[in-house]
């Protein structure tokens, strides 16, 4: 008979603080899903300022992704292939966007717009309080969650291959297009998807660049904002519980291509 | 022919001791080298320099009366077959065997024709619709050697190609090497650990010990 295999207290302990952890939150979520009506939720839904702010979110949201994948890929593959002298300066650099407080991102952009350069490509497409703006205060900062995803979907992936296919007579261009690139697929979409998920939270630079003008700049953490602000606490429950489902199938979409990197 | 010159080596950092202190060997044209030394006594890096994938302090590199220091690694008529085969991760083994002959250009009716050779040779046609994740270890270096040879390298570079499969394996796989060695007539550096293979394998023996060759001997 195989005796009982006893769980130890350490074990127990830890499982207690991941459920405390965890029933602290899905006891938030199920409060704020009870605080109104399924049939209120649709009502706010249909409301043409909020299918505007929530077509608007998705599509800034999508080129806010494309945008940043196509940055953290290469930059990703530098940092994680190559050692250069201030390769630690640049790599700490490259997190800024993370740890700066959004709103002080904003305000960067806002200001940049307004110097020589700035006004310069301002002049050539049009950004501040504008759909482009809105696209260009998500981008700056969930690019540097793209590459940070990207640089840790390389340093998984061995360069042993890469260098056989040099030794083969390919460039290094060719290496990384036929090589790497197809085995960084699933990374490339688990980074494009962090950047999305980013984007739509997105709030601060949003506000202080683009602006928050209903049926213009307004995307859904605006729309919460807005509603919050003017006491309609109903819409903007019905909204954070939009931007709750959408998170959750963007987690589901990455830790589903993440286990596959 | 695999001649090095005084070749030294350090990893990049300041302060970092020399791995490589002026290594000079030669390995004569057609004939099998087997090269043994402790874990971290620099053999993959001196097999990386030979490949052209790191660059020495100092020293020369000759391939075939060639001086290929400054060549890059496609240009230095090499085979490379590291420990883990490194397969390309998302081709099939069809694809695996031709990448060399593709990236050279050739048409793409002499590279089905050449990579059915190769395959046949090392025992894996069965196999061309494979992806790497459907190989076992013997298969994964099968088709690793049989991706270095369809180029017809004049050197063939082997770090540790038997250490992750069983010894039955081995056997096969030392059989295979030592057959396509003399078919070929190719010129073999063979990384290992290993005494049975360097026993069953090389007809010159390099020790590397203290960031030299030390030991240079014909057969045993």
């Amino acid at each position: 008979m195989i005796p009982a295999h006893r769980v130890s207290p350490f074990w127990i302990i830890l499982g207690l603080v991941a459920t405390g952890y965890l029933g602290f939150w899905f006891a938030m979520l199920a409060a704020t899903a009870a605080y109104t009506s399924p049939g209120e939720v649709m009502e706010v839904l249909l409301s043409r300022e909020i299918r505007y702010a929530t077509l608007l979110s998705l599509f800034t949201c999508t080129v806010s992704a494309l945008l940043s994948a196509a940055v953290a890929v290469p930059v990703g593959y530098l940092m994680s292939r190559r050692r250069f002298p201030g390769h630690a300066f640049v790599d700490a650099a490259l997190d800024i966007p993370i740890v700066l407080p959004p709103m002080v991102v904003g305000i960067c952009l806002l200001i940049f717009f307004q110097t020589r350069a700035g006004g310069l490509l301002e002049q050539a497409i049009p950004l501040t309080y504008t759909v482009g703006g809105v696209i260009v205060a998500q981008f700056v900062i969930a690019a540097a969650f793209a590459i940070r995803t990207m640089r840790n979907v390389f340093d998984h992936l061995s360069p042993r291959p890469e260098q056989v296919a040099l030794t083969l007579g390919a460039t290094p261009a060719q290496a990384f297009r036929h090589v790497t690139l197809p085995a960084a697929r699933g990374g490339i979409f688990a980074a494009a998807s962090v950047a999305w998920a980013r984007s739509l939270g997105e709030f601060g630079p949003i506000l202080v660049f683009a602006g928050a003008t209903r049926m213009k700049t307004e995307v859904l953490p605006t729309s919460v904002w807005l509603a919050w602000s003017v006491g309609e606490l109903e819409q903007g429950v019905a909204v954070s519980l939009l931007m709750i489902a959408i998170s959750m199938i963007v987690l589901v979409a990455v830790k589903m291509t993440g286990e596959r990197v | 022919m695999i001649r090095l010159e005084n070749i030294a080596w350090a990893p990049p950092g300041k302060g970092r001791a020399t791995i490589l202190d002026g290594v000079s060997f030669e390995v004569p044209s057609a004939s099998y080298a087997v090269l043994m030394g402790r874990t971290g006594s620099g053999k993959t890096s001196l097999l990386e320099i030979l490949c052209g994938l790191r660059a020495p302090i100092s020293g020369t590199v000759w391939i075939d009366e060639r001086e290929v220091t400054s060549l890059s690694p496609g240009e230095r008529g090499i085979g490379y077959v590291p420990q883990d085969g490194a397969l390309f991760p998302t081709l099939t083994v069809r694809q695996q065997i031709g990448f060399g002959l593709r990236m050279r250009g050739v048409p793409a009716p002499e590279i089905e024709a050449r990579v059915l050779e190769a395959a046949n040779r090392v025992g894996v046609s069965a196999l061309l619709d494979r992806t790497p994740p459907g190989l076992s270890g013997g298969e994964r270096q099968r088709v690793a050697l049989a991706r270095a040879l369809v180029v017809k390298p004049s050197v063939l570079l082997l770090d540790e190609p038997l250490a992750s499969v069983d010894e039955e394996t081995q056997d096969d796989l030392m059989d295979l090497l030592q057959k396509t060695q003399r078919e070929h007539r190719i010129t073999v550096l063979h990384v290992t650990h290993s005494r049975r293979e360097a026993v069953g394998l090389g007809e010159w023996h390099l020790q590397l010990e203290g960031g030299r060759v030390l030991v240079k001997n014909i057969g045993i």
